[in-house]
């Protein structure tokens, strides 16, 4: 019970600190944005409608994978908060307090999660405005998955973070990891096509399996035929990523000094 | 009365330094322990074991009765902590803080309203409860960390430095809450410091810590006892007149000469103070002033060490470089 109670409480602080940070809520969707607009129109324009997947333009193509790329910014970036708790002091407060370090990893973990979850709903909502068709039902159904898929980026971002000393050193590393995620999820082009080598590697890469349960949810029929996995199978890869990363998340908030 | 703390040969190393060299104290329950040193004495290293964010190097310790090595969740649940660098989440309010502290040391929730509203009233900030901790100033801050560390009602209360770098007037202040707080709620407090004057004025009991030993542990009348009085310090061009007069004629063994005055060592400083000038007068030798300081914290360290508490330990650090201290240590 009083893990329970420590557990909801941190989880509690992270959402309240981020729902408060009305800067960091304003800015958030003028990245995806851009994405979308600039880069999806710009590219779709020089395909001349090239996109091999009928009935879909380049900019519906990677709306699911902008939004995978918002949870996986936003996740890595909460690591940020960790170092910032132990430069101010209040990772000692929440150390010395008598439960569990995997409570405390979870709760800011989830907290974090949550934060990141809403991010993701601010650029589904971005996209309806762009004229993206995500029906009623799509839309509530991604709204698990999102989480499923941040739990494990968000797990990232803090044993980054548990590690470091410093806001610089973070950055460093946290854009080391977030590029390569990113541009091997086959977030902005079909996997399929690529050379073997890529391929191999955009599979070993646990945000593609997001991207692509995404894809089956938001696109639906038009994606299956050339879907990476069922969407089953994706959730399956990346409740298996999450349940590692919490592992060693937890482990290295209990060598945390 | 019971020991709540017992230390046993507690004993920390890094790599080559020691910073907690076999230390054996006891604290009795309900007084108020001190440990005055300078930076780097081992205070903090002593207080970071008994509260289990170290582990000893050897020996053992018990706090409530609790091992702080196998029992260390129950050793938490006994005790409240004010660290010596801030510990706020200063995004979030001052009931906010409270709170979640509450619910961290598993707080009833059907307590925790009352107890954070009448600590909020005993520490003076129920008016300012509701603003973010960012717009407190440094003495609310410490305030409110005060009274975050007994919401749980902790057996101990460990303050590490608990008026590091706040202005006198606020250090004032503190003091007072400290204890009301302890009167308020009949507890336990160690504190570290190395104030003299915080020391002299909170404690019931004082041990002085020099490269983490304690070399000195008393009350503070006693410790003070134990210097043989007060002492005179008298300034003069001739100074080695005057010692050899004092000495020889007066009779006065403890003397010493420093910078361009000479310190005189005694009992009954008051009545002894006259024959000193009357004799230095009949020797026609010239004081310029003279002046009889009753013995202080500071002659007992010094008495002890040989040293003064280091002169850079009173520096106060603020705001960015307060951070950048943190980082370093």
């Amino acid at each position: 019970m009083t893990e329970l109670r420590g557990f909801y409480t941190l989880w509690l602080r992270e959402v309240k600190r981020y729902l408060r940070d009305r800067t960091r809520i304003v800015s958030s969707f003028v990245q995806p944005l851009l994405w979308l607009v600039i880069f999806g129109v710009g590219i779709g324009a020089s395909l001349r409608g090239a996109v091999p997947i009928p009935g879909l333009n380049y900019q519906q193509l990677i709306f699911p994978g902008i939004v995978g790329q918002t949870l996986l910014f936003t996740s890595m970036f909460m690591g940020i908060s960790v170092i910032w708790d132990k430069e101010f002091g209040f990772m000692k407060e929440i150390m010395v307090a008598p439960i569990s370090r995997m409570s405390i990893f979870l709760g800011k973990m989830v907290g974090d999660s949550t934060d990141a979850l809403i991010q993701g709903v601010i650029v589904l909502i971005l996209g309806l405005a762009l004229g993206i068709k995500i029906d009623f039902i799509a839309f509530l159904a991604c709204l698990p998955v999102m989480l499923l898929i941040t739990f494990g980026l968000v797990s990232i971002g803090l044993t980054i973070a548990s590690f470091m000393g410093s806001l610089e050193s973070f950055g460093a590393i946290q854009s080391f990891i977030n590029l390569p995620l990113f541009f091997l999820s086959g977030a902005l082009f079909q996997i399929q096509s690529l050379p073997d080598w890529m391929q191999a590697v955009s599979k070993a890469n646990p945000l593609t399996y997001g991207v692509d349960a995404l894809r089956n949810i938001i696109l639906g029929g038009v994606w299956q035929p050339f879907q990476i996995q069922p969407l089953y199978v994706d959730l399956a890869v990346v409740g298996v990523f999450d349940l590692g990363m919490i592992i060693i998340g937890t482990w290295a908030f209990t060598r945390m000094k | 009365m019971p020991n709540v703390i017992e230390t046993n040969h507690l004993t920390k190393s890094f790599n080559s330094l020691t910073a907690v060299d076999n230390l054996d104290i006891t604290v009795e329950s309900g007084e108020v322990f001190g440990l005055l040193g300078p930076n780097g004495a081992g205070k903090t290293t002593t207080i970071s074991m008994l509260c289990t964010i170290l582990k000893p190097t050897s020996g053992t310790a018990k706090v409530n009765g609790f091992d702080i090595v196998k029992e260390a969740t129950q050793v938490r649940k006994s005790i409240g902590i004010v660290f010596q660098d801030p510990s706020v989440d200063d995004r979030l309010t001052g009931r906010e803080n409270l709170y979640m502290h509450a619910n961290l040391y598993g707080v009833p929730p059907s307590e925790q309203k009352n107890r954070i509203d009448s600590i909020l009233k005993l520490v003076e900030l129920e008016d300012r409860a509701d603003d973010l901790l960012r717009t407190y100033s440094g003495g609310m801050r410490r305030r409110l960390e005060l009274a975050r560390g007994l919401i749980h009602y902790p057996k101990v209360l460990f303050l590490d430095e608990p008026t590091l770098g706040l202005d006198p007037q606020t250090r004032d202040h503190v003091w007072k809450y400290i204890r009301e707080l302890k009167e308020a709620h009949d507890i336990t407090v160690v504190l570290t410091t190395h104030y003299m004057d915080e020391a002299d004025r909170l404690s019931d009991r004082i041990a002085i810590m020099d490269y983490g030993k304690i070399i000195a542990l008393g009350t503070s009348a006693k410790l003070k006892e134990t210097l043989e009085g007060d002492v005179i310090i008298v300034k003069s061009m001739s100074l080695e007149a005057l010692s050899s007069l004092v000495t020889e004629k007066l009779g006065f063994q403890k003397t010493r000469i420093v910078d361009d005055s000479l310190e005189i060592t005694l009992r009954q400083g008051k009545s002894l103070l006259p024959r000193i000038v009357e004799a230095a007068t009949a020797n026609k030798i010239f004081i310029e002033s003279i002046v009889l300081r009753e013995p202080n914290l500071e002659d007992v360290f010094l008495h002890y060490t040989g040293r003064m508490i280091r002169a850079d330990a009173g520096k106060e650090l603020h705001g960015f470089s307060a951070i950048q201290r943190r980082k370093i240590r």
